[in-house]
């Protein structure tokens, strides 16, 4: 609590993109990670696989991003000694809002997307901000090239109001192969005008047969 | 007295009626909009037989890139280019002075311009503006007396180089220059260190970025290689494109209102008298 009051924190910058489709779900993330006009490394992954259906990318400040990486592991760890089995998507959602929430006075720097399968093998997308508000929704971004790439998933993938009656599935209607181009293709259009997105582009597909992991090299100036 | 002299309109220069308006809006908490910042890579080298200049082509707004491709070396004279970096309004706006300055000595002297009389130019009008025209140059061409490089701040101080960088790039390019540079290069050389030292600036300063432009000026002859080097394409273009089929845009009520026929214009007479 010392180092309240002074700023503590930096933006590493990054872009992250998930979505959820009816049978899987994709997550991406560049791995240029830089602060002011320089690059630290043009290597550095921003997605974690925290349970077998499940995976965590996020943005922002790299020293909270490893510190909840690692909390979060270490809790699904004891979860699974006390359970005998990996903690479910919307349970790893909730579990990643509470350790947000607690600290909500001196938050962990970060913007979070988790993706996954949830219980029924269903596509699931779950978006949160630095302190732990979150929500399931078809797809997601977040990051410095969040502002660039949002209208144009809105666009191509508008989902469902959250409050129709009776609510609707809130995931998208592309196939898995359709979901991949279009994030390359937004990552490709983000890199181009953003300054802090580039060098690389991750790309990890949840599916009934296990975790997929892609790459694209994205522009390096 | 005081109040005639108010009243005289100015010659030229800059207006600074809305300062004390602009200041009271900051001090109440309302933000004034940014300027488009050249981040930038400029380098300029001396050669065996003339002066080389280098930029890369991003010009930037805070965290986004405002143009892919924007020039960065400007005209002076025809014997003279420079290269700017700072807020694009003012490097743009100065150059574009002093060549019009330069023009109009050249007519009145027959002369061909000289580097000098372009470096004292700008850094006079730098000088008396305070910093407060953010204009970072690299000054390069050849006249009756050889070729010439500097550099000028943007208070108005000028270096006097065999090599030069400018910019956010210009470590990133400096880099390239200290370790490689060396005296009587030959047209080929130098244009291949210019363009290794832009590249650097390129992907290594997140403010430049793009594209090369060189500009290769000699005695009586400059080259000026738009986009000599090309090195960031597009790494990714969908197979599928992007087609907005027509009812993309739900339509929640549509309302149409008919165009009332154009009136005769009848007596014209009546309304002049």
């Amino acid at each position: 609590m010392a180092l309240r009051g002074d700023w503590v924190y930096e933006n590493n910058g990054g872009t992250c993109v998930a979505i959820a489709g009816s049978d899987y779900c994709v997550v991406a993330a560049d791995t240029r990670l830089s602060v002011g006009y320089s690059i630290y490394t043009r290597d550095y992954s921003k997605i974690c696989k925290l349970a077998d259906k499940c995976v965590l990318a996020s943005s922002g400040f790299q020293g909270d991003m490893k510190a909840l990486q690692k909390n979060l592991a270490a809790k699904h760890l004891i979860y699974q000694h006390q359970h005998n089995k990996q903690m479910s998507c919307p349970a790893m959602a909730r579990l990643l809002s509470n350790t947000l929430y607690y600290k909500r006075f001196f938050p962990y720097y970060t913007f979070n997307i988790l993706g996954g399968l949830d219980n029924e093998g269903k596509g699931c997308v779950y978006s949160y901000d630095a302190v732990g508000s979150y929500e399931r929704t078809g797809y997601s971004c977040q990051g410095t090239g969040g502002n660039l790439i949002t209208p144009v998933l809105d666009n191509q993938l508008k989902s469902p109001s959250p409050l129709l009656l009776p609510s609707r599935d809130a995931v998208t209607p592309l196939s898995e192969s359709e979901a991949v181009d279009l994030v390359k293709d937004v990552f490709a259009s983000a890199t181009e005008r953003d300054i802090y997105t580039g060098d690389k582009l991750e790309i990890i597909i949840v599916n009934a047969t296990g975790i997929r992991q892609e790459f694209l090299d994205l522009r390096k100036d | 007295m005081a109040k005639a002299l108010a009243d005289v309109p100015p010659k030229g220069g800059f207006s600074f009626d809305l300062c004390r308006r602009n200041d009271m809006l900051v001090k109440k908490g309302i933000q004034l909009p940014g300027f488009r910042k050249t981040g930038t890579t400029i380098v300029g080298l001396i050669f065996e037989d003339g002066v080389i200049l280098g930029a890369d082509t991003r010009a930037t707004e805070g965290p986004i890139v405002a143009d892919k491709n924007c020039e960065k070396i400007h005209y002076m004279a025809p014997n003279i280019y420079c290269c700017g970096a700072g807020t694009a309004a003012d490097t743009e706006a100065v150059t574009d002075m002093v060549s019009s300055q330069l023009q109009l000595h050249r007519y009145a002297t027959g002369r061909e311009s000289r580097v000098v009389t372009t470096l004292t130019l700008l850094k006079s009008h730098l000088f008396s503006y305070q910093g407060y025209v953010s204009a970072a140059l690299v000054l390069g061409g050849v006249d009756v007396t050889g070729p010439h490089l500097h550099t000028v701040y943007p208070h108005g101080s000028t270096d006097t180089l065999p090599f030069a960088t400018m910019g956010s790039g210009s470590l990133a390019a400096m880099a390239v220059f200290e370790s490689k540079y060396k005296e009587g290069l030959s047209r080929e050389e130098g244009i291949q260190l210019v363009s290794e030292a832009i590249c650097s600036g390129i992907f290594n300063d997140l403010g430049s970025g793009s594209n090369v432009d060189v500009c290769v000026i000699t005695k009586g002859k400059t080259d000026y290689l738009r986009n000599h080097q090309l090195p960031n394409p597009r790494t990714y273009v969908s197979s599928r494109g992007y087609s907005f089929a027509k009812g993309h845009t739900e339509v929640l009520s549509t309302k149409i209102i008919p165009l009332k026929a154009k009136p005769e214009v009848a007596v014209v007479d009546a309304m002049e008298e």
